[in-house]
């Protein structure tokens, strides 16, 4: 009897898979060894912190666009930013700080300096992929100073100056004597929503922004349509979200909608580019739209179901060249996304009008030509709106023309075979892959993103400057305004390391440290991001 | 090249652990079936549902305990219902509900009456396994009536008229004539919640509560304490809290909030059975009681570091007694978890006094008899409190002698094989195993949840287990 439980023991210990335990001895709570660099994340490229700490009165404490400063009171940017660390910083600061003289207490730090140094700090302009991010902090009496080149960096270094805050053992809001000095390592670091599998309401979004902001994130994909709705109110094509939507509603972006989430994001350094993902994933689009997809055909007559979009029609690249008119002037941003993936070609095959277009094309049986005579057509359209574009990684396989400031955006496995490929051709590159966060798991998963390293693969140094960054992919099917958050984040915080720090922060403990007084500081601010593992917050989070 | 990335295109459909795809073929959304019972869940026991519709109008509809119900207005759990259920069907009503005469329209359903048959309604009772949570519903004109011989069975049967309750296509709120008899296939109906490592605010308890009151669980397995921390504050021994929570302050359960947890439960008709997790996961204990844990050695001298409860002091049992004296009288309900699972001997094993007591005992090198030595102990001693005891099923596995009430929770693996034996041995159990919803995973696993059948297991004849057997 008792051998028998011992030996389930053992084997229960061992078979982690099928097993449930529920105190996992390879997951004992961590000591937590404090690191050397606080609650920093992502880790700056050159940090160092003294002994020497001061501590900040909520009352006397300002935030203040430096006298050499290119950038001023019409700087909504820097204003807004003002506005809210100060409330990050001091929200939360119990007495109104009347100036505690504590004998031998630490002197007071009074002001926060903002230095944008270049004369055209770009305020009022749109983040690119080209934006400079870099700026350097240095905490020191009689006052810190945050000096940038551009506002972009002033925004990053915000948030860094906010991490540095601590409260000491009397709840006196403090930081150290501090000298950094910042940029990130890759410029596109970017979060895939998709608004299409579950509608996403504005808040959200927005909220999302907020938190990216907090971890250095700059680029927002929209993922806003697909096959299950369209939420995207057309003004050229209105039918699109009447028909397409899962409520024209309650449930569609309307114009309004839209610019306040691009403007929302703008003013933190964010960029929006909206993915319109077609030949497949279109589904949603013929409800609105007669005429645009494929219809299948079950033998000789149709099915009465329908497939990607029709390729061989004159009215398809009709309405693509006046919706994406449409969408280069509603999406400010200068790359918009195309899509262009699991485009299924069974429909195709079924529809005698489209083996005609094939004999006459001389495609064979080759649909995936077919395929890329659709993108071909669609690549001239989008080029003639002068925007830029990003493609899944399929578009590249297929043997597609492409133009050389094209974005391939690698999803498949692991990704660092096919980033080779499409470096070694010339493009740029952002890596998904390893980093799809819809695919949860039980335990610490936020460390296999963290080890990630995107340019491992075989290549030249030329082909590794192609890889401009990536994005953590939040798809939708199992994700919706009740769990965004949790899910997303802090998982999304360990890309954001990996995509804005040095290549050689690898120390995971030191990671974990960090990373959990990030997650606390997250919830404190309103965001409920999910526990690392055991343990707690200062301030736990309570609004339900 | 095509070949390739539609051999790769064929290995990731195949390939689902590895290969990551954002549209799975497997996962196209299902065309949704109206279901002929519409909405309801847990799916009563008899459901009749027929097509003639009542309109409900916000501020004509009334529920009101009937002239017969053995209930009134001094039945807390049933006012408390009435003003919850109104809510939550007409909260987001936007009229404010003037009768619209439409020619043709459905008439309008103006009152639902409950009617507590039994002549104890038990509204001021504890619910207990043997509650009786069965009711009766009939939708109908005048009025819709709920029969239930006890209150327990009037908030379940409240809580399917609410289900029974949609919008029409004018956004009038209405319900179809039903009648419907119901019960619960299984007693015991639980969630766990671990406020140990990591401290829960009330407030999510409370909500947790509610959303099991709309799902018609009704035992709420309170397991406050662990290693990990110490959050509920006893007025025994204070500084178990004080130095064994996340923070003294912040991170506690006062004597206030149990109470509140507990009868928000009760009027919820759930049960709030709170589990004192001993020998193992006990080491936020030892912050606030010195000598209670084993100290562990690392050969001759000790280590430091501590491990389970130390079963060979006087000074234990001592704790235990006074310990849960003080639990029986705070929390209620007949039961009492006692844990017991997951007892790592290696710190016994280490401890040089505790190997001169299995030498005395006569135990040899079988550490699972310490622990039952142990867990004997702290069962006669809860037998005090005239308490009854659930227990994880290692205490079951390794011979302990149990009371005949004992309730065995069966945890490890699929749990088949487990409950046969449980049961053979004349014990009553409930089913974890397959349920542990913090095992996370891709897709909708709910399913595997909801194909489990409790009753799927060999009986066990028995003889195979004498020593197990009841006495």
């Amino acid at each position: 009897m008792f051998i028998t439980v011992k030996l389930t023991v053992l084997l229960l210990g061992l078979s982690f898979c099928y097993g449930r335990r529920r105190y996992h001895f390879d997951e004992e709570p961590q000591p937590v060894r404090a690191s050397k660099y606080g609650s920093l994340w992502p880790l700056p490229q050159a940090v160092k912190i003294s002994e020497q700490s001061f501590k900040l009165i909520k009352n006397s404490f300002a935030i203040v666009d430096s006298k050499e400063s290119s950038a001023g009171p019409s700087c909504s940017p820097l204003q807004d930013a003002y506005y809210r660390y100060y409330d990050y910083m001091f929200g939360s600061a119990k007495h109104r700080g009347l100036s505690e003289n504590r004998p031998g207490g630490p002197a007071e730090l009074s002001e926060l300096q903002v230095w944008i140094t270049s004369p055209d700090s770009e305020c009022d302009s749109l983040p690119s992929v080209s934006s400079d991010e870099s700026y350097e902090l240095s905490v020191d009496q009689p006052y810190a100073i945050l000096k940038a080149p551009k506002v972009w960096g002033a925004l990053r270094g915000l948030e860094t100056f906010s991490q540095l805050v601590y409260e000491d053992e009397y709840g006196t809001k403090t930081i150290n004597s501090t000298a950094i000095s910042d940029f990130p390592r890759f410029a596109h670091r970017g979060i895939l929503l998709d608004t299409s599998r579950h509608f996403l309401p504005v808040k959200i979004i927005l909220a999302t922004l907020e938190t990216m902001a907090m971890n250095k994130f700059n680029v927002f994909h929209w993922h806003i349509v697909d096959d299950p709705s369209f939420p995207y109110m057309s003004h050229t094509f209105p039918q699109l979200s009447k028909q397409g939507a899962y409520h024209p509603y309650t449930h569609v972006y309307t114009a309004t909608d839209v610019q306040m989430v691009i403007e929302f994001a703008r003013l933190r350094g964010i960029r929006v580019i909206p993915e319109f993902d077609t030949p497949g994933h279109t589904e949603s689009w013929g409800n609105g739209q007669k005429d645009l997809l494929t219809p299948c055909y079950s033998g000789s007559a149709p099915s009465g179901s329908f497939g990607p979009v029709n390729p061989i029609l004159n009215t398809t690249y009709d309405f693509m060249n006046k919706l994406f008119q449409e969408i280069s002037t509603v999406f400010p941003d200068a790359y918009i996304h195309l899509g262009g993936d699991e485009v299924d070609f069974s429909c195709w095959k079924s529809n005698p009008d489209i083996q005609k277009f094939m004999d006459q094309q001389g495609f064979g049986k080759d649909y995936s030509k077919l395929e890329s005579f659709y993108i071909q057509r669609l690549l001239d359209i989008v080029t003639t709106t002068k925007k830029g574009y990003m493609v899944w990684q399929e578009v590249f396989d297929n043997g597609v023309k492409l133009k050389p400031d094209t974005v391939v955006h690698v999803w498949i496995n692991d990704g660092s075979n096919e980033i080779g490929k499409v470096t070694a051709a010339g493009y740029a590159t952002i890596l998904s892959a390893p980093w799809y966060l819809d695919y949860i798991s039980y335990g610490q998963d936020w460390k296999n993103y963290y080890k990630v390293e995107p340019l491992n693969f075989n290549g030249t140094e030329a082909q590794k400057k192609l890889v401009v960054g990536g994005e953590a992919c939040l798809w939708g099917e199992y994700v919706d305004a009740t769990n965004l958050t949790p899910r997303l984040w802090p998982r999304a915080s360990a890309v954001a390391e990996r995509l804005w720090s040095s290549k050689d922060v690898t120390d995971i403990n030191d990671a974990f440290s960090r990373l959990s007084m990030h997650r606390c500081r997250m919830v404190e601010r309103g965001i409920p991001a999910e526990p690392l593992v055991t343990g707690y917050c200062t301030h736990e989070y309570r609004g339900i």
